[in-house]
This record gives C-alpha cells, structure tokens and sequence, in this order.
C-alpha cells in the first residue's frame, strides 16, 4: 500500500537530513519545482485534489490561489497546534520526520511567493521544538533554506513560534492573532487570512500533514496523488485510532478505508471480547456515530453522509460498557475550558451544557433536561463567532441523538447511588 | 527584582529576529515562557520588564499571560505533574492513575506537596491520544502510563 506521509518513518535517526536525503529522496522536490512556475505548483496542487488535513478539508490547491494578488510581503503559518481531542498524527509528523515538514513547507512558499514561514506549535510541545530548530538549522546549512535557494533566486526563512496552551488557537484567525503576540481570540472572516493575514498581510495557514503531502505530488505528480483513494477524497490519510482498541496508533490508508477495517483490521479490534459501541470518526468536534454505522468508508463525503464529519482524522472507540454521556461530559468540559469568551453563545453555552451534564452524571437529572440540551445545541449551532461552538455542540448533540436510552439511564437511576461519572 | 539572565538575553536576541520591525509584539509568548523557565512562574516584576521591552503595559501582558493555561501566576512546584483527561485517556483510565498519584503524593489536583517539589494538575488533551494514558511531567512527555511507571517517573524527579 503507499505510503506517503508515513514512508520509512521508524528509520534511525530520520530526523538527520543526511538519513532524511538518503532514505527519501529528501528535498528532491525542490528541484522539480524550481524548474516550474511556481502557479504551476499551484496547479499541480490542485490537480492532485489534496485537501486541507487539519479539519476543515478545504481544497489546498485552491486556496492557495486565492491569496491576494500583488500584495507582499506574504506569510505562510504552519498550523502544528494540535489539540482536537484524539488526534496525534502531526506531533508524530513532526517527532519522526521534521523535514518532510521543511520540505512542505518550502514548496507552499514558492508556490505562493512567500518568503517567510512559521510553525505554530502547541506549547506543550517543547520537547519538539528544539528538534524543529535542530531540522530548520540543518537545511539553512545545506541551502534549503535562505537566500537564493538551491540557485533559484527564491528566498525563504523559517521559524518556529510555541504557543502556550490554548485549544482555540488551532482556528486559523485565532493562530495568527496568537502568533501578533495578542490574547488567542478569533477574528471576523472575512477577510480570510489569503487576503488580511498575519500583520495583515495574505497568509496561507495550513495544517503539517497538509504541508507534508506535498513533496510527493511533486515528485510523483498530481496523478499519482488522485489515483489513491475516492472519486472526490483523494490521497492518504493519517488516522488517530484511539480509545478501547487492542492497538490504538496512527494509521496511514488510502481514503474511503472502511472505518470498520481501521478498527479491526489496523488497530486490532475492541479489546477485553466487548463490543463496539461507538464512534467519534474525525476528533472531538465531530458527531458520534453508533456501531452500525461502523462500515462507512473514511472518506469526506461518506462520513459527511452518515452523519458526521472526517475532522482532524481521529478515530475515538467507545465499547459497549462505556456510558456515553460519561465521555459527552469530558468534552463537554474540554470545549467549556477551552472557549476563548470572546462570543456569549459559545461562553454561556459550553457552561450551560456542562453544568446539565455534570447533574445528570450526579444522577441529579430531571428528565427535561435532555430537551434542554437539545435547546442550547440549538441555540449555539452557527450562531457562534467561530467553529468552536459549533464544535462543543457536536457531541452533545450526537450523543442525545443515539444514546438517549443512556441519559435515561442515568436520569431513572436518580438518588441510587454514587456519581457515575464526575470531572 | 526581575532582570532575564545572560542566557536568556542571548535567546531574546534571536527571537526577537524572528519577527519583522514593528511587529516586535510577536515575541511576547516567547518572553513570557522564558521568564517562566528563569523564575519557575510569572512574576508582575516579569510582566512589568517584558512590557518595557516589547513596548507594551504591564497591564497588556497580563492579559494575555492569563489567557494561556501554560503560564502560572503563582508559584508552583520543580516538578510540574499534569495527566490529559480527556477522553481517549478516560477510556484508558487516567482517572484512576490521577488519584493513585493524589494518593502517593499526599495533595489533589491543583496542590503542591509542602517540599515544593511536585504541583500535580488536570490537563486537556495532550495530542498522545495513541499512547493513552498520557503524563507529561514539566515539558516531557511520558506514554502509555501505569502506576508502576508513575512509580518510576516521579522517583527519578530528584
């Protein structure tokens, strides 16, 4: 099967550019690209239908182009924020393969003409940016980076940038708001960042593993990229399969995998003989879906069809022992601690929510309350400043919707005993 | 008294070029996490200093310092212990190896043991979600946790 993002990642020492070179062809790229236009990357991008990994799945191609024309200096900012509950996939991009990152991330800039780049890491990656820096410094001292690059005339320099714990800063406009050294709050879109981005100049935000399948469209052309997996999913993706399986990991596979093989065949099935319950296919800010469900094929539309959303590309198992409204309380709780404060649905909305939840978990629910949630889901659902809040209603709502028999569970069990679950 | 030590002077001369002139701000987490690295948490000294160098009020930098989980305004122990609790290490049983550390250290979450040695925290999601349950002790990161491995872990915090 090919491998594109994870192709020979437990190779010693991959984070050395001389292994990274001699392992995978490492910066090679770079030469096909110099050779083109850089609108013909662009195109090549495009062609190859690579969308955005991070979790929207917007065309990357495409939004390249829509930078402002003739507007410069321009940015790029490498969105290494990872923080959707259940995803892991860029900070194991990042610990193996620093410089397929580099690599990305220096044919975005020349793409689009862009002569400075950032990575924006979560700050509770530290560990990792000493190895980023280690990376960067390598290919400015084999002229990947700099001046005049590999003889092109194209310059670009390269830095790192850490954060310092805040979930909403992986939203794009918030990123760079936290990136200007402000308070990590959303901004009004539009303009989109390609038109007023970073110092309110046209920046491209892209996710690592976005940035990182790019050097293999290069070196294998758009066609090679489009010929792996669905009619309009096309590529690899990596998947966080995690929760109550025998092997949870990160698992490369084509789109349109059926997400019942990913959690047999990849991560080894539900563990301890229970059955699967069910599943939150694309990370926390997506919709739950019940195990019949289970035979959807990971791709965009498929999930999109079923009912939820590929998301960030994390998997999360619940088996059949698990309460669901336990699990809906823990991110109930996350997105509560998380919202940013800037907008009242959101603010009072995540609140509200985990209050109600945090009753019923205390077996101090009233059965009305079930309608409640379904009310400020509601009254959240887009009408919240930024996708935060759209988020936190995801699996509050989703879990109402398929498991209503486990809120009345609890609900009837009132005043029986101890708190079944409390956070 | 608050000044940055010559090492971190060398550091901030390199961040400080990462930004383009006038947008010098940019190096305000930065200066705020190497503060904390010098001092062990944010001081308003610290504040007031970082504000003077980035042209901005003290006042300004504690907004957005308090904006950012990663910063303590209070002082905290050497070691600083946080276990995710959210859900894929839920399903994995942080919960219980949260309270077996309670239980070893002597404090809940929030407190610091009386020796100052250890502060033990609640954390959202630490982007390990494979590995769970995840514990990451000042800026390491430690995998696939069990109470032997706490075990292990806090005895070599000396």
């Amino acid at each position: 099967m090919t491998q594109i993002l994870f192709k020979n990642i437990d190779t010693p020492n991959l984070t050395s550019i001389d292994v990274y070179e001699k392992t995978l062809d490492g910066y090679q790229s770079l030469r096909k690209a110099f050779e083109k236009k850089p609108e013909e990357v662009v195109e090549m991008v495009k062609a190859s239908g690579l969308r955005g990994r991070g979790g929207a799945g917007f065309p990357t191609g495409l939004k390249w182009s829509f930078l402002a024309k003739d507007v410069f200096p321009r940015y790029l900012a490498c969105n290494a924020d990872e923080s959707e509950p259940g995803t892991c996939k860029d900070r194991d991009l990042i610990m193996k393969n620093p410089h397929l990152l580099i690599e990305g991330m220096i044919l975005c800039s020349y793409a689009c003409r862009i002569e400075t780049g950032y990575i924006y890491m979560r700050g509770e990656f530290w560990e990792y940016e000493e190895l980023m820096d280690k990376a960067i410094d390598e290919a400015y001292a084999k002229g990947y980076l700099g001046k005049n690059i590999m003889g092109s005339g194209f310059n670009l320099d390269m830095y790192t940038h850490m954060g310092a714990g805040a979930y909403i800063c992986g939203e794009e406009s918030a990123l760079l708001s936290s990136l200007e050294g402000y308070r990590g709050e959303p901004r009004l879109k539009p303009p989109f960042p390609a038109v007023e981005g970073l110092y309110g100049k046209p920046t491209i935000v892209n996710n690592v593993e976005t940035l990182c399948a790019v050097p293999f469209i290069l070196m294998n052309g758009p066609e090679a990229y489009a010929a792996i997996g669905t009619e309009k999913s096309k590529g690899t993706k990596l998947v966080s399969v995690s929760g109550h399986v025998k092997k949870p990991g990160n698992y490369e596979v084509p789109l349109g995998t059926p997400t019942i093989d990913l959690i047999e065949k990849y991560a080894g099935g539900i563990r301890d003989g229970n059955k699967l319950k069910a599943f939150i296919p694309g990370g926390s800010s997506v919709p739950m879906l019940p195990a019949s469900k289970a035979d959807v094929p990971y791709d965009y539309e498929s999930i999109m069809e079923a009912g939820s959303m590929l998301g960030s590309g994390a998997l999360i198992v619940m088996d059949d022992t698990t309460n669901v409204v336990v699990e809906t309380l823990r991110l109930a709780h996350f997105y509560m601690h998380e919202s940013c404060g800037k907008c009242t649905p959101c603010r009072e909305g995540t609140r509200w929510m985990y209050q109600i939840l945090t009753d019923i978990n205390n077996k101090k629910g009233k059965p009305e309350q079930v309608d409640l949630l379904n009310d400020i889901c509601d009254n959240m659902s887009f009408k919240c400043f930024c996708p935060l809040g759209d988020a936190a209603v995801g699996p509050v709502a989703s879990s109402i919707k398929y498991f209503r028999e486990d809120y009345e569970e609890l609900i009837a069990s009132m005043k029986t005993g101890q708190p079944v679950g409390t956070i | 008294m608050f000044a940055f030590t010559e090492a971190s002077e060398a550091r901030i001369e390199k961040i400080l070029a990462k930004y383009p002139e006038g947008r010098k701000i940019s190096a305000l987490l930065p200066l705020l996490t190497l503060a904390q690295a010098q001092e062990g948490y944010i001081t308003p000294e610290a504040m007031v200093e970082i504000g003077k160098r980035l042209n901005v009020s003290p006042a300004y930098v504690e907004s957005v310092c308090t904006f950012y989980t990663m910063y303590y305004t209070k002082p905290v122990g050497k070691y600083v212990v946080k276990f995710c609790i959210n859900i894929s290490c839920h399903l994995n049983g942080c919960d219980n190896l949260l309270e077996y550390t309670e239980k070893k250290l002597g404090i809940k979450e929030g407190e610091t043991t009386p020796d100052k040695k250890f502060t033990l925290l609640k954390e959202e999601c630490l982007a390990a979600c494979c590995e769970a349950p995840v514990m990451q002790v000042n800026n390491k990161y430690h995998v696939n946790m069990t109470p032997e491995k706490v075990d292990q872990v806090l005895a070599s915090c000396r």
